[in-house]
Order: C-alpha cells, then structure tokens, then sequence
C-alpha cells in the first residue's frame, strides 16, 4: 500500500522530502537511478503531473540530474549531497527547537537537554543508535 | 484559442420535476485528473452524462473541446458508464476487438499492456470476472482510446478497498496528462485524492468548490475527507445512503 500523505504540505513535496531522507539515509546511491514516472506514479498512488513536479523540485534543488533518454538520476556531485544532508539536518533542528520553545523551554535548557542525552546514550542507547 | 476542454455555462437538469443540477457553470482546463465529489444525489452523475452529450441540459451550453455536447461528440469523449459497459458473453479480447472495431481511436496495444497489467486473462468471459475484474475492463476499454478527455462514472462504488487500490494503480499508471483529462465522479474520497489535480464538490446540484487539491490540502491540511465533510456540513446525512 502507498504511504499516506498527511499535513498542509503539496504531496509532490512530500514525496521529493521521501525521495531526499531515501538518500540521505544511503537507501539510495549517489549516480543510482531513480524510478521512472509510472513507476513512482504507482509507487505512490498519483498522477503524473504531481511526479514531474516531484522530479522537478529535486532538479531544483541540485539532488538529480536528467540524462536525456535514461531517466533521472541522484547527482554525483558530493557537495550537492553534503548541501542536501545539511538542509535536512538544519530542518530537523529547526522543526525541533520550534516545538520546544513552543513548550517554553529556553535555549539553555534545550541545549543542556540535548548534551545529557548523549552522556545518557554513551552508557545505554548508543549501540541501538548504530544499528 | 481555446483553452478549456470542458465548459457549463448556466447548466440545469431537471428529471421531470426533480433538479439534478441548478445553474452550474464552470471550466476544466485540459492536462488534469479531476475529481467529482459529493453524496449520492448530488448530480455527478448528470455532470458527467452531459459532458458525453448523452443528456441535453434543460438550460444553458455544455462546450466540450470547442463543440456543443450533443451525441456526436462521443469522437471527442470516452465515457465509461456505471452499470455494465460491454456484453457479457464476450470474452476480454473480443471486448477488445469490438471497441477497436467502433472506434477509430483506439489504442489496441494500449489495451493489451493495461490488461497485462491488470492481470485481467484473455480468454475470460465477461460475465464471469469478478466485480472489480469488470470494472477494469471498463477502465482498460475507456482508457484505451486517445480521445482528449475520458469520464469515468464511479470506478470505485462498491468495492472493497485492496481492489480500490489496485484500480488507483491502473489509472495513475496508464493516465497521460499531456495528452488526456481525466473526470471520475466518486464518493470514495481518502484513495483516489492523492491521484487528482483538482476536485469539484457538488451538493444538492450546485458546486460548492472547485479548486486545486493543493489549496485545498494547504487550506484544510490533512486529506480531502475531513475537508468534503466540512464543505459539505454538518446534515449531509444522503452521505451515508447508498
């Protein structure tokens, strides 16, 4: 079954964050190719209209690469990679202390917050984070 | 030039003394999957119906591609009805064969590829396929003709949601936006909206929306259904009559 789109967000920038997290994560290769239009259209359970613009926003935001009559591919340029991993760490932060301030929770806190997490983890979560 | 594919322009049908639809006007553009939402009784069908030019309105135009919706303008539209479209004492590939015989449009290597994909066997009659297997090959006739706009008259009613899916897959799959407009009147909203561009919601015969499904999803966040059952209040009780 295809995912279920949630949020106020177009579902074209959904799928392209899905796409970018894939890549990230290493789920995908940077130079792999990337499904064709039906392919993702039946992926996901939408038209064609909304996978050209799903194409379209990675093209735009320098993650795939159009090789005339192949099909898209994720970039090899490694820059454009570490650009994208940075972007997707920067949100995350940003998403995060958002809903924290949201709580009332100073910087301060935040920060002290996050650094006893990982005094914490060091003795107990680490290994289930390196899985 | 001419830039809308469908046009009603002071549209109203009335069944005898009941009104189907009141005073309807709008465009759809071409290159789009549109969707025609709203509660049973609310005229999606008749919307549909006179698109095909299979009903004349009792007031106002229906322009489609540039001409009046009269009968003939079945070269333009491909209609796929909701009760029974081909006979059933054929067997799929004469189902085939006969549409590629009416009409000078069809695709028949289009059909062959859609019914691989939809796992429908060749040599099946009609009449014994499953409920969902008729409805797609009803999809597959439809789609299978390059007319620039195809209707689709309730693909999804009455089956249970794995099939809903599985005929989602099938049209977003075979769906080609440079070339084809897609209308499907539906009730079954939570599948098919990530499939849709844009939605006409009817109630009682008259439009209460007609928007891109992204304004409305960037207006009313999650999904269509919570935002249908707001547009179409809080008494639309015919919502759950079938």
């Amino acid at each position: 079954m295809a995912d279920k789109f949630t949020g106020k967000a177009p579902i074209y920038y959904q799928i392209a964050q899905k796409i970018c997290n894939q890549i990230v994560r290493g789920e995908i290769k940077p130079g792999d190719k990337l499904p064709s239009v039906r392919e993702l259209a039946v992926q996901y359970g939408v038209n064609p209209n909304t996978v050209k613009r799903v194409y379209m926003e990675l093209d735009q935001m320098d993650v795939s690469e159009v090789h005339r009559g192949q099909g898209t591919f994720v970039t090899e340029n490694q820059q454009h990679l570490d650009e994208l991993r940075e972007r997707l760490k920067q949100d995350k932060i940003r998403s995060f202390v958002l809903d924290m301030k949201e709580m009332g929770f100073t910087p301060d806190e935040i920060a002290m917050g996050i650094q006893l997490y990982f005094n914490d983890g060091i003795e107990g979560g680490e290994k289930q984070d390196e899985s | 030039m001419n830039h809308n594919l469908v046009q009603f322009d002071h549209v109203s049908k009335n069944y005898m003394k009941e009104i189907a639809l009141d005073d309807v006007s709008f465009q759809l553009p071409p290159g789009k999957v549109i969707g025609v939402i709203g509660p049973n009784g609310s005229g999606k069908s008749t919307l549909l119906k006179l698109t095909a030019g299979l009903l004349r309105p009792t007031q106002g135009k229906v322009i489609v591609n540039g001409k009046p919706a009269k009968r003939r303008i079945s070269s333009e539209v491909s209609y796929m009805p909701e009760q029974d479209g081909c006979y059933p004492f054929y067997t799929v590939t004469e189902a085939i064969k006969y549409y590629n015989s009416i009409y000078t449009d069809f695709d028949e290597g289009k059909a062959k590829e859609m019914l691989d994909f939809n796992e429908l066997s060749r040599n099946q009659e009609v009449n014994n396929l499953s409920k969902g297997g008729k409805v797609r090959l009803k999809m597959v006739l439809a789609m299978s003709r390059r007319a620039p706009l195809i209707l689709l008259d309730e693909p999804l009613a009455g089956l249970d949601p794995m099939i809903r899916d599985s005929i989602i897959k099938g049209l977003v799959a075979f769906v080609d936006p440079s070339e084809q407009t897609v209308v499907i009147t539906t009730h079954e909203v939570s599948e098919i909206e990530p499939a849709l561009d844009m939605v006409i919601a009817l109630k009682n015969g008259k439009i209460v929306k007609l928007d891109d499904v992204e304004n409305i999803r960037g207006m009313y966040g999650d999904s269509l259904i919570e935002w249908m059952k707001e547009v179409l209040g809080p008494n639309s009780s015919s919502l759950k009559t079938e």
